[in-house]
């Protein structure tokens, strides 16, 4: 058990240090097709990554590969940038209690289990990056917080601030329709759901205006729910909305023309209903998932695969969210090919799983893409990420091989079976202090 | 037709079931029903149709390359062979694909049951009133203009082993129906095909009249037998009154099998152990631990209605595996794969993307494609009449433009009985 000396080190060192401790020795990956999303592909290609951030991508012929760096030649396999969900549920966590409809002081930080099995099937399914949301029961449920699955003992390890206190480290998720909808204090109707969130927001206006008085006097008492709201207005924390049906959907365009947040629309069962009004709305985006068969209500009678190929039509940003546990992050890559089936471009399927994602989050100057400086998350692919015959052969982390389906502890996860559900032993066993998945396999 | 689902019954106590038997019985009233629907079938414009494909996979033969399946005006296939065997009359009208395929058989699901909206609106296929309720039939609670049906229909679903869910010991009976047909008499294939029952967690509740752990499930249910028994031996042959009871009589007679849903490895046991005591005929169904007791499953010759790969790997399935299939396919195993039950998000699961994630885990094409179609039809005891392309079976089909189970392949073509219910690529 050589690696247990290593985990007080780690625990103290806090969240960002784990970069340090990811390879200096500089690593080439030659031979594969590579997808880096921001560019178009490239066969034969060879990305090299260093200290946790990817040093070059390109042609074979046209990267030099450092001296002393460990090359590995991946012929055949296919190289593109760890997936982004924008809307998860792993975790275990929650945001907002019953006892308001307004909850956006609640972060769903304080409540985020990193031993949750899910974590790990996230890793086979490619996944790096998560927002990690709390529910749509609510105007405003909370908080959400943006992890990047590097491995760690706390929540503090994963996420992608330095500073979870002072720092924004996620958006704001808030909903309309049907789910939010509830006895009282939540609102009955669609109109006064709307007018809660208007009420709210002027209020938040007001509050900011009168922070910043150079009266004393004049300012307010601290409101931690006015805070959030601040930022929020002030264009700094990302609203995540949960509307489905075409009007509701409409509702929540209203809300962000009249207060200019940054605003990503999620789910959007009937999104192809209205595409052109999203295309000339001012969003970051659309955040889609489908089922293969509608309903289970009567918003979501609508939704189906081809929201994607419309919105895309209309310029809109397009991601895919796996929601988990509604969909299985395993199955995150499937809804490329299942967008594409319904008439989305291969090109706008494979951004909106990586590098559409970042950018509703605001973090695509780390993620997303595979370009020099970028955060050196990837996967290794045995074919076309959209078939049903390819699986991911490895996920790395900042330089850090994190899933590696050749091991029978990681195919479990990627496959299922029993244990697959027992999440804290591999997790913590697996993160505890230790470099890489290697190493600890070898100790 | 054969009189129903296949199941297994302990060595020696296999029942004969037929259909002879089965209309000679007298809870079998819409036996007449069921023969005339294959001959009646209003608005249907039914012609004379020859479908031709790059390849066809008959499932009961090796698939023909450049093959032809001609489909006669009563609905049944007349002729499958290679193109340059087989002529197709003039005047009949072609229709052409990259891939045919038999109609796809689920094993098990609820749509037309369970209604598209999900919470309390239009869901019949669990009744909460008692644990046991042997006597529900499915042909009370199938609504045929459910969108479901259609959407389900429209993916390559001929014919759907419906009825009632999983969730209580014995919820009710099952069907099997075709995705066409404007009255449950006029989809009708077969009914009662199954009692639905459940053991484990799933079956557990704290109201009145529940069982409220797992072994007093198995308890109940055993009494439940035991009063079947008692009943049998009381009533001779004649009928009694108890309609439970009645039915509690065919499961022992072995006329119909108990489709006993278990996913935990000691409820499947439970499951064997039952039928070993009682010696009715069994269907399992779900099996997530199935790989942990593969050699017992395997030793007593139950066939399996396995979880749908996609099904959420939580709750009973929390140790459910994309791999399941697979595994039962290695230990020799007949099973097939169904859409199963979804409460929610998806309403209903897609026969062809649950065995897509099959195939996409390692199951070969051809054990892929015969667990949804002849190997679903043989369990259920319906492979005289659907399942594979041979002459005399009805003439239902699946047009692809190619590989059936890659995500980005489309379904361009569903006939049921010699019908195009849908040629718009989906």
């Amino acid at each position: 058990m050589g690696g247990f000396a290593l985990v007080p080190a780690l625990l103290l060192s806090g969240a960002g240090t784990i970069e340090t401790a990811a390879q200096e020795r500089p690593m080439a990956f030659t031979g594969a097709r590579i997808l880096p999303i921001s560019a178009p592909p490239i066969e034969d290609g060879t990305l090299v990554v260093q200290g946790g951030r990817i040093v070059a991508v390109g042609p074979r012929g046209e990267v030099t590969v450092p001296a002393g760096a460990e090359i590995r030649e991946v012929a055949g396999m296919w190289i593109m940038p760890g997936l982004v969900d924008t809307h998860s549920h792993l975790g275990r966590g929650d945001g907002g209690d019953r006892s308001h409809p307004i909850q956006p002081d609640a972060d769903i930080l304080h409540s985020v289990d990193v031993r949750d099995p899910g974590f790990r099937k996230a890793l086979a399914g490619g996944l790096t990056t998560l927002n990690v949301m709390p529910g749509s029961g609510h105007l405003i449920s909370g908080r959400t917080v943006y992890l990047k699955l590097r491995g760690g003992n706390t929540v503090h390890d994963l996420l992608f601030c330095d500073d979870p206190i002072r720092e924004i480290c996620g958006g704001l998720k808030i909903a309309n329709g049907t789910n939010s909808i509830g006895a009282a204090p939540f609102p009955g109707t669609r109109g006064r759901s709307a007018a809660m969130l208007r009420e709210e927001l002027v209020k938040a206006r007001d509050y900011r205006e009168r922070m910043a008085s150079a009266d004393p006097a004049r300012r307010p008492a601290r409101d931690l729910r006015m805070e959030t709201l601040v930022e929020v207005l002030e264009g700094r924390r990302i609203v995540h909305a949960h509307t489905h049906r075409h009007d509701d959907i409409l509702t929540m365009l209203r809300l962000q023309e009249e207060f200019g947040y940054p605003v990503v629309l999620h789910h959007l069962a009937d999104g192809h209903l209205v595409a052109d009004e999203i295309g000339a709305a001012g969003v970051l985006g659309a955040s889609i998932v489908a089922p293969d068969a509608p309903g289970g209500k009567e918003e979501a009678l609508n939704a189906s695969f081809e929201a994607g190929a419309a919105l895309e039509r209309a310029g809109v940003r397009v991601a895919f969210h796996t929601d988990d546990g509604i969909t299985d992050s395993r199955l995150f890559r499937r809804l490329g090919g299942m967008y594409v089936r319904w008439g989305m471009s291969r090109e706008g399927a494979l951004e909106a799983l990586t590098l559409a994602g970042a950018r509703m989050m605001g973090l695509e100057d780390r993620i997303g893409s595979l370009e020099a400086g970028k955060d050196a998350d990837f996967i290794l692919l045995d074919g076309d990420p959209l078939s049903v015959y390819t699986h991911v052969q490895e996920t790395w982390v900042e330089g850090r091989k994190v899933f590696d389906r050749s091991y029978p502890e990681d195919r479990l996860f990627a496959v299922g079976g029993v244990g697959a559900a027992r999440g804290a032993e591999y997790w913590g066993d697996l993160f505890h202090g230790v470099v890489t998945l290697d190493q600890w396999r070898r100790r | 037709m054969r009189g129903g689902a296949r199941g297994a019954a302990p060595a020696g106590e296999r029942p004969a079931a037929t259909m002879l038997h089965r209309l000679l019985a007298p809870a079998a009233p819409l036996a007449a029903a069921t023969l005339l629907a294959v001959a009646v079938w209003p608005g249907s414009a039914r012609a004379q149709l020859a479908v031709r494909g790059a390849m066809v996979h008959t499932v009961s033969g090796a698939p023909i390359p450049d093959g032809v399946v001609l489909v006669g005006a009563d609905g049944r296939i007349q002729a499958v062979g290679p193109a340059a065997s087989v002529t197709i009359p003039p005047g009949w009208r072609v229709m052409e694909a990259a891939v045919v395929t038999p109609g796809l058989v689920d094993a098990r699901t609820v749509v037309g049951v369970s209604g598209i909206l999900g919470g309390t609106i239009g869901q019949e296929q669990l009744e909460s009133s008692s644990a046991l309720q042997p006597q529900l039939r499915a042909i009370d609670a199938y609504n045929p203009r459910e969108p479901l049906v259609e959407w389900v229909r429209d993916r390559g679903t001929t014919t759907l082993h419906t009825g009632h869910g999983p969730g209580a010991l014995i919820s009710g009976q099952t069907m099997v129906v075709k995705s066409h047909g404007r009255t449950v008499a006029e989809a009708l294939v077969h009914e009662p095909t199954t009692y639905a029952a459940t053991l484990g967690a799933d079956a557990v509740r704290t109201a009145g009249g529940w069982p409220g752990t797992r072994a007093r499930g198995v308890a109940m249910l055993r009494a439940f037998l035991v009063r079947a028994q008692e009943a049998a031996a009381r009533d001779g042959a004649g009928p009694g009154t108890d309609l439970a009871l009645e039915e509690g009589k065919r499961i022992l007679r072995g006329e119909v099998p108990l489709m006993i849903t278990a996913h935990r490895a000691p409820d499947i046991l439970a499951a064997l152990r039952l039928r070993e005591e009682f010696g009715f005929r069994l269907i399992l169904d779900g099996v997530a631990e199935a790989s942990e007791v593969l050699d017992e499953i395997r030793a007593a010759g139950v066939p399996v209605i396995v979880h749908p790969p996609m099904a959420r790997h939580q709750g009973a399935l929390e140790n459910a595996s994309f791999e399941t299939p697979l595994r039962l396919a290695q230990a020799g195993i007949l099973f097939a794969i169904p859409s199963g039950y979804e409460p929610y998000f998806p309403k209903t699961r897609v026969l062809l993307m649950e065995a897509a994630m099959a195939a996409g885990y390692g199951l070969p094409f051809d054990r892929t494609l015969r667990a949804v179609t002849l190997d679903a039809a043989r369990i259920l005891g319906v492979d005289d009449r659907v399942g594979s392309l041979e002459p005399g079976k009805d003439g239902d089909l699946v047009l692809f433009n190619g590989d059936p189970f890659e995500y980005v392949t489309h379904v361009c073509g569903v006939i049921v009985q010699g019908v195009p219910v849908s040629e718009r690529c989906r």
